[in-house]
């Protein structure tokens, strides 16, 4: 089984490489891009018994901080 | 008195924290790996030093904070052992939840690398005790993450029990209100972004930060 971990920061947390990614859109020409935020993408590869608890507990414990980030958990078959 | 000083993978200023403690104590501290168990019994006081540990990867302070020897650490903390975190140690601090907050990315995206003035804000506690309240120091910081965040309750709370310890005079990298320094709400957990152990001779140029680590020797002595 492999989940996807989606660890985003939270709104109003300031994101300087979203920015700086923004900038640099802009300097290619590209207009109308209103705003970048910048997040990771974990990928784990699990054993099938993994329960959704473990998984959770994973991204509390160490993937996300829960002071300045969010997480999101997508299951893929 | 006994201290210490955690080592961690990709610490580099573990070596500087060391000479700055001997020099206050008169005694060498024990050089702690980041896998060991357990700390020298009945410890004073406990270094976790500047650096990149784990390369700084998920983030800064992130590994680190998760590695065997921290909850050493912690339960000497809850015991009352002093501990101080500078640069990187600060945020090893922060995701072990030793202290409040996060520190993010330098708000100008840059990492500063150059000495600064602080003001002492709380001149009570044992790292600070050698300052004069309202005192302005100059430190030198290195850092790219030093972007301290907290929410606002959290804020408030840390500027009322007088947990701020040290501001930075001018707005260097976006910190909440300024934030260098911070305690935990018992008084014997300091983290900072400056780092004193840079500034305790003549030949670094100036000795600000001597008094931190006199302070804290003082007032481990009045303890005993």
């Amino acid at each position: 089984m492999k989940a996807r971990i989606f660890v985003t920061l939270k709104g109003g947390v300031l994101d300087p490489q979203g920015k700086a990614i923004h900038h640099a859109l802009e300097g290619l020409g590209f207009g109308g891009v209103n705003d970048v935020r910048a997040g990771k993408l974990i990928e784990l590869d699990l054993a099938d018994d993994t329960s959704d608890e473990d998984i959770d507990a994973m991204c509390r414990k160490l993937l996300a901080n829960t002071v300045i980030e969010n997480y999101r958990i997508e299951k893929v078959a | 008195m006994k201290s210490a000083v955690i080592v961690f993978p990709g610490s580099n200023c573990d070596r500087d924290l060391a000479v700055a403690f001997e020099a206050a104590t008169g005694s060498k501290p024990a050089m702690i790996w980041h896998r060991d168990t357990d700390l020298p019994a009945d410890i004073d006081l406990i270094g976790v030093p500047g650096g990149f540990s784990y390369g700084d990867y998920l983030r800064s302070g992130a590994m680190a904070a998760r590695s065997p020897v921290m909850q050493a650490v912690a339960q000497a903390a809850t015991r009352g052992a002093f501990v101080l975190g500078v640069c990187n140690g600060f945020q090893v601090l922060t995701e072990s939840g030793l202290l409040p907050g996060a520190l993010l990315r330098n708000a100008g995206g840059h990492f500063v690398c150059r000495d600064v003035p602080l003001t002492v804000e709380n001149a009570q506690s044992a790292f600070t005790s050698r300052y004069d309240a309202g005192e302005t120091i100059h430190f030198p910081v290195a850092h790219h993450d030093g972007n301290y965040f907290a929410d606002d309750a959290t804020l408030d709370r840390l500027e009322g029990e007088g947990r701020v310890a040290l501001r930075y005079a001018e707005n260097i990298n976006g910190s909440a209100r300024n934030i260098a320094g911070i305690l935990n709400d018992g008084g014997n957990v300091l983290g900072m972004m400056p780092h004193p152990e840079r500034v305790i001779e003549p030949a670094h140029g100036a000795t600000d930060g001597k008094r931190l680590f006199d302070g804290l020797v003082e007032g481990l002595m009045a303890r005993a």
